[in-house]
């Protein structure tokens, strides 16, 4: 009896796709063709009246003063987040790694944080930090410093900054603890008898074998980064105060459903889009290429 | 193999939408006419609206109201207008004030109340509706497009022990804003609370309807009520001057800023800040929050300002009508008897009285006086003499500016960032009268050869 790893059926394989196919249509390519289409007309919110505008949606968000600076504020936060949030993670696993006894406590109490929903986190950010009804906002200001995120750009940057990486540390710790208790002892063990110290260990042994779990974190950071904190924004800040924490995608949502401007949403829709390709056709070629597997 | 499976898909998901609209109407009710009513009405508010709706559906056996509650009022808005998009708009839909131009603008999605009235021929007499209510939403030449429902205005709250603490008279609030401010200064200095002065709303309260107040224009061409065109104006002297004295406030620590939109009302009640400016609708928190002695006035103006004091402007929201392929005459003629229920004197003076907006009739206030409702709860007519105070004017009829939520962020930002210390009141205001003008000038052309 012979055995065949093909198909005899030609439907078949169409069939065992076709689910998958549906839903990238109907999820991505048809409201990404929409985008598409809305980005090149002017109209207003009803749909009644419609103009073909070609590119000048593109120049009116390029041209505007507001989208730079949404990029640089999107570039700060994204980094920052991306930061903290792995830093915050390797080492709460490198620290958990060590520990012999409680392990399972401690991984189960610092994956919590993980199935607190944006919204909920961010609500307890605002507890804590409102300068006039948060415990620690009111501390601050009581000992001098002046704390006001509702006033201050920089202290609503920090406060999302904070509020966002905390709700990703969990994912990255559990990620980064199960890469680390991968790596063979008798290679750690190797190294201690030729005399390597800890630190030593860590940066030539540990870390280059975990980076295909950093370079995967690292993508799923900067999508979550850049795709996923509208939430904590829209609960803390709205955006604002001035403009200092309207990202690029929570631009996206100011511009076209509180200010109904359709069209110049969609092209923003459309720069993101292209930026998103571009950005991951550089992480494969290029980063993928200095990991180790 | 794709498309039979989409199609099954689709199927499926017609068939248990289907079952979902049918089955809890299905029974007894069948030769109603049924009309849906989108509202962003949510707790107490919501359960006073929906009793509203039940009280309507009970008093005659035609017509059926359904309540739908949509999210806060800008997702409401949206959700509408998407609808609309699929041909499938509510009859009625709960829109906030800031949204009236674009309602307005947007011809063939809605019915204009007095033309659906005349139509299902039901009466209708305008003059009923107090006139900084029907004025804002009625067109140019006076005729009603909006059906007013829950109205409020600005007002000043101030507390009372507070007041005392500080050695100020309880019982004389502050009139002006220099006695705001000097209020707002010994309050601080004596320390009889954490905040002498707060604001909610901000560009509602300090600009929209400073602006009715002084009789000066938010923005050209009546404010936007005689043409598309007009300019946003801002940035006058007075406002200038109002602004920077608000800046002076901030550094001198006697104002502090409780952020955009309602976010400055929790300041209040609290006991954090001795006066505030806010919502006429903030009563009833203040009353279930409030820990202390406390009353509302009249908005505080300059006093050196020609014609100041006027009446001032409304907020809140109105019920449109919209329009979709093939709706019957007959659920038109529904939505009319609902709006003539709640425009009746008894209903208006409930609302009123269950909620704490103004009433949206004169009837229906004098209901509510003649029960004796103000004279056992003193203030709650404040509102109302606010509103009433003199006859609207040119600038203080209301707003008819397209994109007013954006501009009110635009302002808001302008404002944040002059508080801060990182521009004048001049430079704010001008940047604020050039990026709204852009925004006015985007929604003009969204219309243009209309």
């Amino acid at each position: 009896m012979t055995r065949r790893a093909i198909f005899d059926n030609k439907l078949l394989p169409y069939l065992l796709l076709a689910p998958q196919l549906a839903i990238t249509i109907a999820f991505f390519f048809w409201p990404a063709g929409q985008a598409i289409y809305q980005s090149v007309i002017r109209q207003d919110p009803f749909g009644l009246l419609t103009r073909l505008v070609w590119l000048e949606n593109f120049r009116n968000v390029l041209g505007g003063p507001f989208y730079l600076q949404s990029l640089r504020t999107t570039l700060l936060f994204s980094g920052a987040v991306i930061l903290v949030a792995m830093t915050a993670g390797l080492l709460l696993a490198v620290t958990v790694d060590r520990q012999a006894r409680g392990a399972g406590v401690y991984t189960m109490l610092l994956m919590w944080p993980y199935a607190v929903a944006p919204a909920v986190a961010a609500s307890l950010w605002l507890f804590i930090f409102h300068p006039a009804i948060g415990i620690l906002g009111r501390n601050l200001r009581a000992v001098g410093i002046h704390w006001d995120y509702l006033l201050d750009g920089r202290d609503a940057m920090i406060l999302v900054i904070l509020a966002a990486a905390w709700s990703r540390v969990s994912y990255n710790f559990i990620f980064f603890l199960a890469g680390l208790q991968s790596i063979p002892r008798s290679v750690l063990e190797a190294a201690s008898i030729d005399g390597a110290d800890s630190r030593r260990r860590f940066w030539k042994i540990v870390f280059p074998l975990l980076s295909p779990t950093t370079f995967f974190l690292l993508v799923v950071n900067v999508t979550y980064s850049f795709f996923d904190t509208f939430g904590v924004i829209h609960s803390l800040t709205k955006g604002g105060p001035g403009k200092a924490t309207e990202t690029l995608i929570y631009k996206v949502y100011v511009d076209g459903v509180v200010n109904l401007d359709l069209g110049g949403s969609a092209a923003q829709s459309v720069i993101l889009l292209l930026a998103v390709i571009a950005l991951t056709a550089l992480q494969f070629r290029y980063i993928e290429r200095r990991v180790h597997y | 193999m794709g498309k039979r499976l989409l199609a099954g898909l689709v199927a499926v998901f017609l068939l248990t939408a289907g079952t979902m609209l049918v089955t809890p109407n299905a029974a007894g009710q069948a030769q109603r006419v049924r009309v849906e009513f989108w509202h962003a009405f949510r707790g107490a508010l919501g359960e006073v609206l929906e009793k509203t709706v039940a009280d309507f559906n009970a008093s005659q056996g035609r017509y059926q109201v359904n309540p739908i509650f949509k999210g806060s009022y800008p997702e409401t808005m949206v959700a509408a207008i998407a609808a609309f998009r699929a041909g499938r708009a509510p009859h009625i839909v709960q829109m906030f004030e800031v949204g009236t131009a674009t309602m307005m603008a947007a011809k063939g999605a809605i019915k204009p109340v007095h033309e659906m009235m005349r139509e299902a021929g039901v009466s209708f007499d305008p003059s009923i509706y107090l006139p900084a209510v029907r004025g804002y939403y009625s067109t140019a030449e006076g005729r009603m497009v909006a059906m007013p429902f829950n109205s409020s205005t600005p007002v000043l709250w101030w507390n009372k022990d507070a007041f005392r603490r500080a050695g100020l008279n309880p019982d004389n609030p502050p009139k002006t804003w220099p006695e705001v401010r000097a209020a707002a200064q010994r309050i601080r200095a004596a320390n009889a609370a954490p905040c002498g002065f707060t604001t909610a709303w901000p560009t509602w309260v300090q600009f929209e309807n400073f602006s009715a107040i002084h009789d000066v224009p938010f923005a050209s061409k009546a404010n936007g009520f005689e043409g598309m065109d007009a300019e946003l104006q801002v940035n006058s002297p007075l406002h200038v001057r109002h602004l920077a004295m608000m800046a002076d406030m901030i550094k001198e620590g006697s104002f502090k800023y409780g952020g955009r939109d309602a976010a400055g009302d929790a300041l209040f009640p609290s006991g954090e800040c001795a006066i505030i400016t806010a919502s006429s609708a903030l009563r009833a928190r203040v009353v279930r929050e409030a820990k202390f002695a406390w009353a509302a006035t009249y908005l505080p103006y300059y006093d050196d300002a020609k014609g100041a004091p006027k009446n001032s402007i409304i907020g809140g929201a109105a019920l449109w009508v919209m329009t979709a392929p093939q709706r019957p005459v007959e659920e038109y003629r529904a939505v009319a008897e609902f709006f003539r229920f709640i425009s009746a004197p008894q209903a208006s003076a409930r609302w009123h009285i269950d909620t704490g907006y103004v009433p949206i009739t004169f009837t229906g206030m004098q209901v509510a006086e003649t029960a004796g409702y103000y004279r056992q709860n003193p203030g709650t007519d404040i509102g109302i003499k606010s509103l009433t105070r003199t006859i609207p004017t040119r600038n203080s009829k209301g707003l008819r500016l397209g994109n007013l939520p954006e501009i009110r962020v635009i302002i808001e930002e302008e404002m944040e960032k002059a508080f801060q210390g990182q521009q004048t009141a001049k430079q704010a205001l001008d940047s604020a009268v050039r990026r709204g003008n852009a925004v006015l000038r985007r929604f003009q052309q969204q219309y243009a050869g209309q």
